[in-house]
């Protein structure tokens, strides 16, 4: 038989990028969010969530690796009906170098 | 101004949007709505005797309508007990919408009684779930539910309501109307012109169509394009039943049990076009290696399904039949003789071999048997295993929704109790569930059920007295070191359906066994029909998992 052995998962390396989420703000959105990346082992390497003006929505940031599984993470986020939009950014965008310095 | 509980209002609602059966279980945190269930004059409930019973038999309907349906289950064990009969619906996109009562709001996440995250632990086997925490909130919520169960790409919708929102009393002003599918994405007309443009071109394309062509019922227009472009069809496990199985076009299910020659046209092909199919590893075994020389058109309603395994030259977003009726004015007439006349060289040299099919003691003759005594209008179940390969290599299958499977998740279990949900959805129809004796004991409480209901269900169960899949794989891939797949105990099945108040016959005591079969499928009311098979028997072709659909053993 032809066996099934896993192969191990690398995302350093791969370059990063940001995500821009515009989700229904309940609680709950943040869990559908995080299992879809947690089941599939795809690391979100920073998060970051507020509230809009508009209390029902928030907004969501992540930053991921850009690797080959991106493209179905991002159709993957879009079916979620809570997201109601997907934005990709390159890992330059300020929202993440911003932070840095809470974590330096 | 209306006036009424939570749990009234579920009800009205749920009548509004015209279920008629609910199957379910109550318990304490969901006894509000069932209090005001037993005030309903349209709804009727059919008690499960496991929840993941109740679930199935949901499903059953559905499978059989195509419009969502609704099972029932208190909160903690009641609601765990779903989850395998919703994720199973998730997998084949079945239409269900599951409704747990939970524990009251100011005690979730104080590890009440029976309180469990129903919501947390149903994320990833839903398209979407609902915590409700007003009894306002039901009004958006409910046609919410339905509304996201039917629309695209169906699927199963779970509804967690904590009972002191089910006695909250909510005042509005009108119901809010009864959900409708939402129209599909808009198509795109070029990759459309391009598609048949390549149908067109084409000199040796297959058409392979899946459970998608099922749910939005294209199967007319499936087969139309066929028979216009003069397209060898292959069906996935799913989408068994959309072209009949004796249709000229028609070469059978692809994959890991196809018959050699299907899986060898797939391989020669130039252009494949999917049409609501996903490609599963079971269907198209190892990808890299899978119709190798084929550009592919893929059709789904899914936008992720798109690229997702095999990158498609022309990806068309939208619901099929849509699509389908769009491509059909483009599409030339053609009979491509050359082509039809090599799938049909190699049909007579591979042929899908039914050995012993005209004996009803073998396992093939006794589908066969089953599958005469029968017209298209009764619907076929089964249970996972090798009796569910043999049913798909061997039954005629002649239309839509004739055939109900789990597909996806390969849900030992699934067969009884939506064999059920059949019947209840169809009750002129006559339900066949062909079943395994492993299968048959993961939900054979439901008998209580049935025998209940008297619902015309016949069990043709097929007795290795092993868990038979596993059998054979050990058998073949792991040195004949046979290990937990033998029962050593052998249950009466008989004896056991005669304690639930289910009639039963035994084909092997039987001198004719095809006229006890044949006075048994025509005699009302449910019957479980036993007929041992031999262990030894295995599904042939086989696929190796990880293999390529060429390197097919044994058949």
């Amino acid at each position: 038989m032809i066996e099934q052995v896993a192969e191990p998962l690398q995302q350093a390396g791969y370059a990063k990028v940001v995500l821009e989420l515009e989700v229904n703000n309940h609680p709950g959105v943040m869990s559908h969010i995080c299992n879809l990346f947690a089941r599939r082992a795809f690391n979100v390497e920073g998060i970051l969530c507020m509230p809009l003006s508009n209390p029902e929505r928030s907004r969501i940031w992540l930053l991921v690796f850009e690797d080959q599984r991106l493209e179905q993470m991002v159709l993957q986020l879009e079916k979620l009906i809570d997201v109601l939009s997907v934005r990709r950014h390159s890992a330059e965008h300020e929202v993440f170098e911003r932070l840095e310095r809470f974590f330096h | 101004m209306l006036q009424m509980t939570g749990a009234e209002l579920i009800l009205r609602l749920l009548e509004r949007q015209g279920v008629r059966t609910i199957a379910g279980i109550p318990g304490g945190a969901i006894l509000p709505l069932y209090d005001a269930l037993s005030g309903s004059d349209t709804i009727r409930h059919v008690l499960a005797r496991h929840e993941q019973g109740a679930g199935f038999i949901a499903q059953g309907m559905a499978r059989v309508s195509g419009r969502p349906e609704v099972c029932f289950a208190s909160s903690g064990p009641g609601a765990t007990n779903l989850v395998t009969a919703i994720a199973d619906a998730m997998l084949d996109s079945i239409p269900l919408v599951a409704i747990t009562g939970q524990v009251p709001l100011s005690m979730i996440g104080s590890d009440a009684f029976q309180e469990v995250d129903i919501y947390g632990i149903t994320v990833p086997i839903t398209k979407h779930n609902f915590l409700v925490r007003s009894a306002k909130e039901l009004l958006e919520v409910i046609p919410a539910a339905f509304r996201l169960a039917m629309s695209g790409r169906p699927g199963p919708v779970l509804i967690d309501v904590p009972k002191d929102v089910q006695n909250q009393t909510v005042a509005f002003d009108a119901f809010p109307e009864p959900a409708v599918a939402e129209a599909g994405p808009s198509i795109d007309p070029t990759a459309v012109e391009e598609a048949a443009r390549m149908i067109n071109d084409a000199q040796q394309p297959v058409l392979y169509l899946g459970g998608g062509v099922i749910h939005s019922g294209a199967a007319q227009q499936a087969v139309t394009l066929a028979e216009q472009a003069g397209l060898p069809t292959t069906m996935t496990l799913m989408a068994l039943g959309a072209m009949p199985l004796d249709h000229p076009l028609s070469i059978g299910m692809l994959g890991m049990h196809a018959a050699r020659f299907t899986n060898f046209v797939l391989e020669e092909a130039d252009l494949l076009i999917c049409v609501g199919a996903r490609f599963d590893d079971r269907a198209i075994g190892k990808a890299a290696q899978f119709c190798p020389n084929a550009n592919i058109i893929h059709i789904d309603v899914d936008p992720s399904e798109l690229h997702k395994i095999k990158k498609a030259h022309v990806a068309i977003n939208g619901d099929v039949r849509t699509v389908l009726e769009a491509l059909l004015p483009r599409v030339k007439v053609q009979l491509r003789e050359r082509w039809l006349s090599h799938v049909e060289s190699l049909k007579t040299r591979f042929p899908m071999q039914l050995t012993g099919s005209a004996n009803p003691r073998t396992h093939y003759g006794l589908i066969h048997a089953v599958a005469s005594l029968l017209d298209d209008e009764a619907v076929i179940t089964t249970d996972v295993g090798q009796h569910q390969m043999w049913v798909a290599q061997a039954y005629p299958f002649r239309r839509p929704r004739q055939w109900l499977t789990s597909g996806g998740l390969g849900t030992m279990g699934f067969g009884m109790p939506t064999a059920i949900g059949a019947a209840l959805a169809a009750p002129e129809r006559t339900v066949v569930c062909f079943s395994g004796d492993g299968s048959l004991l993961m939900n054979i409480q439901e008998l209580a059920t049935l025998a209940e209901e008297g619902l015309n269900v016949k069990i043709v169960l097929m007795n290795n007295n092993s868990l038979g899949l596993v059998y054979q794989q050990q058998s073949l891939f792991y040195g004949k070191r046979i290990f937990a797949s033998k029962y050593r105990g052998a249950p009466d099945f008989l004896k056991i359906a005669e304690g639930f108040g289910v009639a039963g016959v035994d084909l092997d005591a039987a001198d004719n066994p095809r006229a006890v079969l044949a006075h048994a499928l025509s005699s009302p009311g449910p019957c479980l029909i036993h007929a041992s098979i031999d262990r030894e028997e295995f599904v042939y072709p086989m696929v190796p998992p990880g293999a390529a659909n060429t390197e097919m053993i044994g058949g």
